[in-house]
């Protein structure tokens, strides 16, 4: 951690080397790294030479590979995967179990260490983290949805929705304020004191949706949101986070094999055995789910 | 269904995010109270865990107890045999053997003490174990929303901690309440006879010990939890 004072407007700011631009005017502050000096050759290493200009990406991986190692055999989970998702795009990784769609998900989230290759998370290479660093982004820069909802069972709805504010070191009554706010947008402005226990799957989902949000991330990773709901509730939820892509512009990167996924998406990506096996835009998708409901 | 304006104070959120905050926290008040959560949520993992504890404890404080009350029961009648008798009361023939098998039955009781102090800490190294292993999923899942290794490490240190000074608590109380009993039975006014700062001091030791006992005995099953990658706490089915 190094303290950068921002030339422009003299805001002090506490920077791993992740933060080139002063939060408080923008200003560039990497020529000011550069003199005091450190992590210079870090922000050489974790930001690439073309991130200014390739900043429409906001995840890329390139020739991404996991092999897991079960006693003596090798398995490929993932052989190879390059991917460019888009900031603001609406991102479904669709594919059979075991085509690698969670291995996929689990590199992208910082959760788990590719064997090969490399994945970029707004021009940061996730590989050159630290494990604060690492945290650093789970916290601020990604929401996780998962399948079994993973809420803290010994917390209350607004507890669990705090939780990530909590790690970012937002003061108490900020914390309770906005995560009263978050859960009134999902619908829950009525289960705030709710455990999860109390809640049905698709109102517990909903908790997790607004645990994403907490901290105003970039990106949010859906692990099969919908696995775990009946249609009409998985339906509630593909729609809530639809909206939220569109009202805020955060990216949703989401591993599914449920159909219903295909309406909203901006792009599908197919993965089978590993691979990528083919992307479809919106407009061939729309074709697609139009024959399949004449059959 | 979102409500529009809703939706605005939330996404552009006019916290003063930069100022401070370009790092990971937990304060300490904040991990007590999750500890705290943890422990009273699920009670009857947390007794079984205490319940070493207080056992162990409740072992040393009654030969303590038993020590304080003998050594005040022979002092009171060795006052009184000098009241009575009006003379210095000469060692007796037996004395010394009296002395020598007083000592090594003292050597015995040391050892069984510690002996029973190093049974419960297995026992909580292995009751924590459990309730870490049951919990990986929330470790990950904890992990995955930005917390440290170190959060983690503390979370289970502070509820080791509270179960130790809590399980030392009861337990001292225990022993010394039986023991108490039987001392009285034997002699009434037991009471009276005994020592009671050096009982106070010697129940303190016993907390103390109890609490230390129980925050080691964590350390391996914490730094195990902490040190699980996401991915794999996450896949865990227990």
């Amino acid at each position: 951690m190094a303290r950068i004072e921002c030339p422009e407007c003299g805001h002090v700011e506490e920077t791993t080397g992740l933060v080139t631009v002063c939060p408080n005017c923008k200003a560039d502050l990497r020529s000011v790294m550069e003199q005091v000096g450190h992590r210079r050759e870090r922000l050489r290493e974790v930001v690439s030479d073309d991130s200014v200009t390739t900043h429409e990406f906001i995840v890329r991986t390139k020739d991404l590979a996991k092999i897991y190692k079960m006693g003596e055999v090798e398995v490929p989970a993932l052989k190879g995967v390059d991917l460019n998702i888009r900031r603001g795009e609406y991102l479904s990784i669709m594919g059979p179990s075991g085509s690698g769609k969670s291995t996929l998900f689990n590199m992208v989230g910082g959760l788990d260490k590719p064997t090969r290759g490399t994945c970029y998370i707004e021009e940061v290479d996730m590989a050159q983290l630290d494990a604060f660093e690492l945290a650093w982004l789970r916290c601020r820069k990604i929401g996780y949805i998962f399948q079994t909802f993973n809420l803290i069972p010994v917390m209350t709805a607004l507890e669990n929705v705090t939780l990530p504010m909590i790690f970012a070191g937002m003061s108490s009554d900020e914390m309770m304020e906005r995560g009263a706010m978050i859960l009134d947008l999902v619908g829950l402005g009525q289960r705030l004191h709710h455990k999860p226990y109390e809640l049905s799957g698709g109102q517990q989902q909903r908790v997790a949706v607004a645990r994403s949000l907490a901290n105003n991330p970039a990106i949010i990773l859906a692990d099969e949101p919908t696995g775990n709901l009946d249609l009409q509730t998985g339906k509630e939820i593909i729609d809530l986070l639809k909206e939220l892509n569109e009202e805020s512009g955060v990216t949703i990167i989401s591993a599914t094999h449920d159909l219903k996924m295909i309406d909203v998406s901006d792009r599908v990506v197919h993965i089978r055995d590993g691979q990528v096996e083919r992307v479809e835009n919106r407009a061939d998708i729309d074709l697609d789910v139009g024959s399949l409901g004449q059959e | 269904m979102i409500k529009a304006d809703l939706a605005k104070k939330i996404y552009h959120a006019d916290t003063d995010w930069g100022q401070v905050q370009r790092q990971i926290t937990l304060s300490w008040g904040q991990a007590a109270r999750i500890s705290y959560r943890n422990v009273t949520m699920r009670l009857g993992r947390a007794m079984i865990t205490g319940a070493g504890i207080v056992l162990g404890i409740a072992f040393l404080t009654s030969v303590w107890t038993a020590k304080v009350a003998q050594e005040g029961i022979t002092a009171y009648q060795a006052q009184s045999a000098r009241v009575i008798g009006g003379e210095e009361a000469a060692l007796a023939p037996g004395a010394e053997e009296a002395e020598a098998e007083e000592r090594s039955r003292a050597a015995r009781q040391t050892w069984l003490v510690v002996m029973s102090l190093l049974v419960s800490a297995v026992g909580i190294t292995n009751s924590m174990l459990m309730s870490v292993t049951e919990r990986f999923r929330e470790i990950g899942t904890m992990k995955c929303l930005g917390a440290l290794d170190e959060f983690i490490v503390r979370l289970f240190l502070i509820e080791s901690v509270v179960l130790g000074l809590l399980g030392s608590i009861v337990g001292a109380l225990i022993g010394h309440g039986i023991m108490m009993l039987v001392y009285v039975m034997k002699e009434r006014g037991v009471a009276a006879m005994m020592n009671w700062p050096e009982m106070l001091m010697y129940m303190g030791i016993a907390l103390l010990i109890g609490t230390i006992l129980s925050l080691v005995a964590a350390v391996p099953p914490a730094m195990r939890a902490a040190k699980m990658p996401p991915a794999a706490a996450l896949q865990t089915e227990v």
